[in-house]
Order: structure tokens, then C-alpha cells, then sequence
């Protein structure tokens, strides 16, 4: 219960007590269990992943690996699918973390108010965190489902357009299909981070500015914007990477498919990885990923920043 | 927080916006509860209704009794649980150090923690495929559990640390004072302490583990040792169109544990991730 409470009752005091007397080898013998494999299973994987996307690695025994420089990336630049799947790759990622953005703030600054039944959505607003993505791909496809769907029969009852569509199979719907459902998914983690972000907020600021006669927009604007900033800014670069680097709910939901419309681009280096065993040509897709990461973060983070100075 | 100047309408409209986040956040969740209670006629009616006009518990008997469930279920109880004990053994240690030494290793792990975050797993899965192929750990249990426990130990060492760093020194330093060695300090003063962040821990890995579908569907193959997550995964690819109702029952039966320790979590799981957050 009293953690956080704790943790602002004995706050951490003095830098000059040195560790409270760990020497450096008892320090490195209680580091070790954890470090090890985490060099060993994670950094030194990740260094040689990111090697072998200049190579001409494949799957199976026996393999030689040659380096090859750039020609995996060469090849890239050609392939169409590769072109399409970072298309579908940055429209999904960029349309779930906005959507996600704002339906999670609206929730979060709802969440504040004294309402009825508020414990019934902060509760509900969790259960996706909980779930297995695979669970939440099957469930999904379910109230996708052409006949037996209750999308489409709510559409029906309500004499709405679109009630004959298969959702997840059309090549236009798809893509919005799992958009919507990669918004579901990802609720928790963006409404507690806002919410965690609306709680820091002094109640003072708000008060001061009601005495002064701000409007309830005007204030929103003025102090609950730029107080969220670095939370907002933590969140959404963070949605992103994830939804970018996102697989299971989309490989339960479709495959990738129709016709590859929404092959997000872990499906397509998974496919190419482990259906086609190009170990070369995918560890080259994952680099151009991060690549990819990198750059929309930057240019995200530098126009936000420069906003404010 | 925010108090209108025209109380009655906003209020109005706050609940009718709370209305709709309720009915989307909940209506797909109801929908697999009904269908998971349909028989197979029901669920091929061309109008479905979301209350069963004829409940039957025969998909939940079958999501038991047949396709193996079952035996994946207890793979993935036995995956989880052997993860879970398993990175808070090797966690707690490491996570005390990162807490009470302010030095460059804390830096360098907790700068690990979040720039791992942006690398895509494609990177780490194929060298990792091929160093377990080497070791004879793919198509095992063991080197599921391996990498899972290194893959939750970032997350959860910067949840332990924020705990240790919840406890006065000033205890250590009287324990020090009377002589105890730094050994009995962690187990016999620390870890109780601790108590409430380490079963945090142990739940989350557990969770973490039994969710997780990527790593199972790259390094397992033979079908005895899938696990849950998997297995579903396969049931949609398979049968999933034509038996609906057994698919719906045991997906929620798959969401079961995680949702139970979930429950009992979440509270301390976000005050540890803020206050851990906060104080960097």
C-alpha cells in the first residue's frame, strides 16, 4: 500500500554515503546473476543481429555466412513489399498512437471527475493490459466475423450501411479494422500514463487560474497541456515504437493479409526470417526498422521541443 | 479537477462521453463471453443476439477435454512459473545494487532498459535462434524460460530498484553497525521488507510469461511442448471459422489466470513504475 508513500517518507539523502558501504566486488558478485544473460541472451544477440543484416545469412546447418555489405539494403530499396509493408508499418503505428492518444486523455481527464461507475472504467480500461494479444486477436475476430459478427448485426439492426462486409478480409477495411483493434489494445498503457500525469498536476494552478475567471477550456490549455508535456511526449514515443514493432495481434488477426494489406513490417521480416529463412535479408529489415524509429522519433521530439523554447 | 462554470450540463455530457468509453472498452469482451456460451446452432444463426437464447457450458467442457488445451495449459503453467521464480532470484540481487549505487553501471542498465525498448525482436530472435540451436535449447522449455527471464528482467529490475529504494538505509547502517554480514542484511532485512515488491515481481513475470506468444512461436516446434498462447494461435488457423464457440471458451479461459494476478497487481504495478519513473 504505503510504497509510494514510503519512497517520499525516506527520501534518498546523501550522495557521499557510498552505497551504504557495498564494496565493488560485492557489488559485482550481486550484479552478475542478472547481467550475464542479459549480455549473453540480450546485447550480444542484438550486436549480432545487427551485423548479420550486412551479411547473406541463411537458415539451416552448415550455412556459411558471408559479409555483403550493403546489398541486402540494395535489394531493399527494389522491393515492393518492402515498400508497402513500412507504408502499412507507419500508418498503423502513427494512426494508433494519435487515436490512442486522444481517446486515453478524454478518458484519463474524465477519470479525474467524481463520477458514477468511474471505478468500472479505470477497471475496464486495464483488463487489455492483462490479456494475452493472441486473446485479444481471437476475440476481435469475433465480433469481426461476416454473419456471426456483432458489428455486422448491430449494422443490420440499425439499417447502417456496410453490414455485408468482411471486415478483415476486405482490402479496404482491413487496415482500419486492426487499427481500431490496436487502439483497444493499447488503451491501458497510455490512460495510466496520462492519468499518473493529470494526478502530478498542483490543484493550486487550477485554482488560482478558476479565481482569475479562466474558462474550463481555457485552463485545459494553459495548465493541463503544458503540465502534461513531458508525460505526453514520454507516452506517445513510446506507443510508437511499440505499435511500429508490433506482431501478435495482427498475425492472429490476419496473417498479414488480404493480399498483404496489412502487413505490418515484423510480420513481413518474420515471414522472411522463418517461412523463406533469409536471415540476412530479414536482420536488414529489423535494421531499416530502427532506422525508420529513429528518424520519425527525431524529427517528433525536435518539433515538439522546439515548440516550447 | 477541472470544475465547469455550468455544472448540470457538463455533468450531462461527461456521463453520456463516460457511456460511450464503457460500451467500446467493454462490448468486445461481452461478445466473447456470449459466444463462448453458444451452442453450434446458435452460433451459425444469421442473427446473432448477445444474450444466448440457449446457454450450454459444452464449449467450455470441450475446450477441456479435447485439442490438447489442456496439456498446453500446463505447459505454459510450468513455463511461467519457472520464469517467474527464476528472474526474481537473479532480479533482486542486481535490482538492490542498481537501488543503493549511484554509480555508471545503474546509469548503463537503466539506459539499457529504455533503448532496448526501441529495437524491433526480429534483431535479437535470429542470433538467438541460432546460439540456442547450438546449445541444444530450441524446441525446449528450458530455453523458453531463459529468454523469457531475460526478456522481463529490464522492466522488473527498474520496478525492484524503485522498491529497495523505498527502504531507509538507516536500517542497513544499525544492521552493519551490529555486525551483520551483507548477506544476512539481504535476507534478513531486506527481503521482508521487500516482500510486497517481490510477489509484484513474481506475478508480473508469471503474467509476462504466460501472454507471451512471439518467442513460443519461433523456437517451439514439436507439438507436446506448445504453449497456450500458441495453441490458440494454431485453433484460429485451423477450426477457428467453423467452431467459434469452443475457440471463444478457451480463450477466456486462457485470460483467466493473467486477469486474477493482474487484479491483484495493477496498483502496485503502476505506483512502482511511477515512483520508479519519477525518482530516475
Amino acid at each position: 500500500m504505503s510504497v509510494a508513500s514510503g519512497a517520499r517518507r525516506f527520501p534518498f539523502r546523501s550522495r557521499g554515503r557510498a552505497g551504504a558501504g557495498i564494496s565493488g566486488a560485492e557489488a559485482a558478485l550481486l550484479l552478475i546473476p542478472a547481467l550475464l544473460p542479459i549480455l549473453l541472451l540480450s546485447v550480444a544477440p542484438l550486436v549480432r543481429g545487427i551485423y548479420l543484416g550486412f551479411t547473406d545469412s541463411r537458415a539451416g546447418f552448415g550455412v556459411h555466412t558471408h559479409f555483403i555489405g550493403l546489398d541486402n539494403f540494395r535489394a531493399l530499396v527494389h522491393d515492393q513489399l518492402f515498400i508497402d509493408s513500412f507504408k502499412i508499418g507507419l500508418i498503423w503505428a502513427g494512426s494508433v498512437t494519435a487515436i490512442q492518444f486522444v481517446l486515453a486523455l478524454g478518458l484519463s481527464l474524465l477519470l479525474t471527475q467524481p463520477l458514477r461507475l468511474r471505478w468500472l472504467a479505470r477497471a475496464l480500461a486495464l483488463v487489455p493490459w492483462a490479456m494475452p494479444s493472441v486473446v485479444v486477436g481471437i476475440m476481435w475476430k469475433l465480433v469481426f466475423q461476416p454473419q456471426a459478427g456483432v458489428l455486422n448485426e448491430l449494422l443490420r439492426r440499425g439499417h447502417l450501411p456496410g453490414s455485408e462486409i468482411d471486415w478483415l478480409a476486405n482490402f479496404s477495411w482491413a487496415l482500419p479494422a486492426v487499427i481500431l483493434v490496436g487502439v483497444w489494445a493499447g488503451m491501458p498503457q497510455t490512460t495510466v500514463a496520462l492519468l499518473a500525469g493529470l494526478q502530478g498536476i498542483r490543484d493550486e494552478l487550477h485554482e488560482a487560474a478558476a479565481v482569475d475567471g479562466a474558462t474550463t477550456f481555457q485552463r485545459f490549455r494553459t495548465i493541463t497541456l503544458p503540465q502534461l508535456r513531458p508525460v505526453i511526449l514520454a507516452i506517445t514515443s513510446l506507443d510508437f515504437i511499440w505499435n511500429f514493432n508490433s506482431f501478435g495481434l495482427v498475425y492472429v488477426l490476419t496473417e498479414g493479409g488480404p493480399a498483404g494489406k496489412t502487413q505490418l513490417p515484423m510480420l513481413f521480416a518474420y515471414n522472411q526470417g522463418f517461412k523463406y529463412g533469409a536471415f540476412g535479408y530479414a536482420s536488414a529489415l529489423g535494421d531499416a526498422m530502427v532506422v525508420v524509429i529513429a528518424v520519425v522519433l527525431a524529427f517528433y521530439l525536435w518539433g515538439r521541443l522546439k515548440e516550447t523554447a | 479537477m477541472i470544475v465547469s462554470s455550468r455544472p448540470r450540463v457538463a455533468r450531462t455530457g461527461q456521463y453520456a462521453l463516460l457511456a460511450c468509453y464503457l460500451i467500446f472498452l467493454a462490448f468486445p469482451l461481452l461478445w466473447l463471453l456470449s459466444v463462448s456460451f453458444k451452442g453450434p446452432r446458435e452460433l451459425v444463426a444469421l442473427h446473432p443476439s448477445i444474450i444466448p437464447s440457449d446457454a450450454t457450458l459444452e464449449n467450455y467442457r470441450e475446450a477441456f477435454t479435447q485439442n490438447g488445451i489442456l496439456h498446453s495449459a500446463l505447459n505454459s503453467l510450468k513455463v511461467a512459473t519457472l520464469t517467474a521464480l527464476l528472474t526474481t532470484l537473479v532480479g533482486l540481487p542486481a535490482a538492490y545494487v542498481l537501488a543503493r549505487r549511484k554509480g555508471l553501471v545503474s546509469r548503463i542498465g537503466l539506459g539499457w532498459i529504455l533503448l532496448s525498448q526501441m529495437f524491433p525482436l526480429i534483431l535479437i530472435i535470429i542470433p538467438l535462434f541460432l546460439l540456442l540451436r547450438r546449445l541444444h535449447l530450441t524446441d525446449s522449455h528450458t530455453g523458453l524460460v531463459l529468454v523469457y527471464m531475460v526478456w522481463a528482467l529490464p522492466f522488473i529490475l527498474w520496478m525492484l530498484q524503485s522498491y529497495v529504494r523505498s527502504i531507509p538505509r538507516d536500517i542497513e547502517e544499525a544492521a552493519t553497525a551490529d555486525g551483520a554480514t551483507r548477506l544476512q542484511i539481504l535476507v534478513g532485512i531486506i527481503a521482508p521488507l521487500l516482500a510486497p515488491g517481490i510477489v509484484v515481481t513474481l506475478l508480473f513475470a508469471f503474467v509476462t510469461a504466460w501472454n507471451e506468444f512471439f518467442f513460443a512461436l519461433v523456437l517451439l516446434q514439436t507439438p507436446s511442448l506448445t504453449t497456450l498462447p500458441l495453441k490458440l494461435a494454431q485453433f484460429v488457423g485451423i477450426e477457428g471459422v467453423v467452431r467459434l464457440g469452443p475457440l471463444a471458451a478457451s480463450a477466456l479461459v486462457a485470460t483467466i489466470p493473467s486477469l486474477l494476478l493482474f487484479t491483484v497487481i495493477q496498483r502496485w504495478l503502476t505506483r512502482g513504475l511511477m515512483s520508479g519513473a519519477v525518482k530516475g
